[in-house]
């Protein structure tokens, strides 16, 4: 470590000397591997008169988006998938002594609070309906931190308070609790548990496959994701559950793989009964109105909204009414989950050959944004099209239209006499 | 995909997409007339380009069976002085939308039964928000992007999913 030190104190780094004295020294750090063996340097070309091409990047992002979507699609085609889009789920956070390691900078307990308040917040967007709830497993124990709630803000905050590790990590002490907690919930939302584990082993009261049992009966959906390596209790618990088990190699690995968890997984039709659910839309109160909150305790002027059936206020929307139990909720966070239900067909992709077709001169720019799709020279270059409008599109927008808008511009511009429902069969 | 403003230029810079309502159903029993409408908007663009030489315009039309493109005032084209009696602007926007309006009349000409029928702003409100994503990639000096509507047709119930996708992903991307 002496080589390490030395360097730190002189503040410079050049790349090669870091490579020659670990190599001297062998055994290299895993983010001094990252230099030796990707050399993004060699990547830079030079064109013919000694100019550096640019990296072209957009379509190593489209093939990994062409990837992501296949990758979903393999479970759910074109067909309609039932979604279960009023989800309670517990994220278990692994504090034991494994979570103090740096092989994620600058620990694996920061980077996992880190990439779970962005998570935090992509869930609420993508299911405003629904509720998580954090626990901790630390010395062996497991210990709520949060209840169930459907506020980003009061997670977030507790997530980024002080948050130490030690002991050992115990998978059934875990799984029991979060497992008391989500058998209060109705029957119709979709019980998830997602488990951040660090540590290489668990240290359990009991008979771990008795509480794996239960989960099942319980029909709680549980997903692991692992920072060190793949253990068979881990796949098994998530095999038997019906959830997904990952490792996670780096941090933007750990990033892509959170983040999947995010959008709605396929509903399994006998985990929630669907039935009518009872909701209330409130209205705003009035300007000036001055009414005691039922959330705080306070007086407050103004701002809020009335609860229909009992009257009480409360300051914001999703929650359930503090003193009739009503699900307050407002016409917007239901629009947000209809993408989920609607979604639109991937775009096909175009062999450039049809592009220097006299007749399809107006197909030379992308649809939604008019850029031009022929690359330098006047070359065809990658599109893709919507095959229902037959409309061309770049490969920007192809990213954009699938994983932000949930539109398809082209049959959006089309006028169709059917409403939505039955247009997508 | 979100981006942060682009706080580079000294002064405000700005993109400005105008979705204009060209629907025959409505402007035919409108009391404002057409023409007074087209005056009034082309007055207001001229002072936006006139604010501020980097600003830029961009127009998209919303008719009743289709949308599209109308002007666009950083395409290289446009930036030629006019044919002597008419700014550049005012006469390649009008013969734009000269044009679409026709292609629009030929899709279809049925009557809508009824009320006033809608025009399509889910699907100019899906280009436009397209547009604005390829300026936030054209890289950190982009203008600040804004999108004006300007609709005077009733709202159909059948694009109400649409436009909602559509104002959540220009949330997002504030």
């Amino acid at each position: 470590m002496t080589n390490s030190e030395r360097k730190r104190l002189n503040g410079e780094a050049e790349e090669e000397e870091e490579d020659e004295d670990d190599n001297l020294n062998g055994g290299l750090e895993a983010w001094e591997r990252s230099y030796a063996d990707d050399r993004s340097w060699e990547a830079l070309q030079e064109d013919e008169s000694g100019f550096l091409r640019p990296i072209d990047n957009s379509a190593f992002y489209h093939a990994q988006y062409r990837r992501r979507l296949r990758d979903r699609s393999l479970v759910a085609t074109t067909a309609r998938i039932q979604k279960g889009l009023i989800r309670y789920l517990y994220i278990v956070i692994d504090l034991s002594r494994a979570a103090a390691e740096m092989d994620f900078r600058p620990s694996r307990m920061a980077v996992v609070a880190k990439r779970v308040e962005a998570f935090v917040r992509e869930f609420f967007d993508q299911n405003p309906l629904s509720q998580i709830g954090l626990v901790t497993v630390k010395d062996g124990v497991a210990n709520c931190l949060t209840d169930l709630g459907g506020s980003p803000e009061a997670h977030i905050k507790v997530l980024m308070g002080k948050l130490g590790c030690s002991g050992d990590s115990s998978l059934q002490n875990a799984l029991d609790l979060v497992q008391g907690l989500l058998s209060q919930i109705p029957s119709y939302g979709h019980r998830e548990v997602l488990i951040l584990y660090s540590a290489l082993s668990t240290c359990d009261p009991g008979d771990i496959m008795e509480t794996i049992q239960k989960c099942k009966e319980s029909k709680i959906r549980c997903s692991v994701i692992g920072l060190s390596a793949e253990m068979f209790i881990c796949k098994h618990l998530c095999q038997d559950t019906g959830g997904s088990y990952s490792v996670a190699l780096d941090e933007s690995h750990f990033k892509e793989l959170i983040m999947e968890h995010a959008p709605p997984p396929p509903a399994i039709a006998e985990f929630a009964i669907a039935n009518l659910i009872k909701m209330g839309f409130p209205q705003r109160a009035g300007e000036g109105s001055i009414s005691i909150c039922s959330c705080h305790k306070e007086v407050k002027v103004g701002v809020g909204y009335t609860c229909p059936r009992c009257k009480a206020r409360v300051c914001e929307l999703p929650t359930d009414c503090h003193i009739c139990g009503l699900q307050l909720v407002s016409s917007p966070h239901l629009a947000r989950s209809y993408h989920h239900l609607f979604p639109i067909a991937p775009f096909d992709e175009v062999t450039p050959l049809c592009l220097n077709d006299p007749r399809n001169r107006s197909r030379s720019t992308c649809f939604g944004c008019q850029q031009s799709l022929l690359s330098s020279g006047n070359k065809p270059g990658l599109c893709v099209a919507c095959p229902k409008c037959k409309k061309h599109f770049c490969l920007e927008c192809d990213i954009y239209i699938h994983e932000s808008l949930h539109n398809c511009p082209g049959c959006e511009s089309l006028r169709h006499s059917n409403p939505i429902v039955a247009n997508e069969g | 995909m979100a981006s942060a403003p682009s706080k580079l230029y000294s002064d405000d810079v700005s993109l400005v997409v105008v979705l204009l309502d060209t629907n025959p159903f409505f402007w035919s029993s409108s009391s404002l007339s057409f023409s007074q409408f087209l005056t009034h908007v082309l007055a207001f663009l001229n002072a936006i380009l006139t604010l501020n030489q980097l600003n830029q315009v961009v127009v998209i039309a919303t008719g009743y069976n289709s949308c599209d493109y109308v002007y666009d005032s950083s395409s290289t084209g446009n930036q030629s002085v006019g044919n002597g009696r008419m700014p550049s602007l005012c006469a390649t926007l009008l013969q734009n939308l000269e044009e679409f309006m026709n292609k629009d009349e030929q899709l279809g000409k049925q009557e809508p039964e009824g009320r006033i029928a809608c025009s399509l702003l889910s699907g100019s409100l899906s280009m436009a928000l397209c547009y604005i994503q390829r300026v936030f990639r054209s890289g950190l000096l982009h203008p600040q992007p804004r999108i004006l509507c300007l609709q005077g047709s009733p709202d159909g119930p059948e694009q109400y999913v649409a436009i909602m996708n559509a104002i959540f992903s220009a949330q997002r991307s504030m």
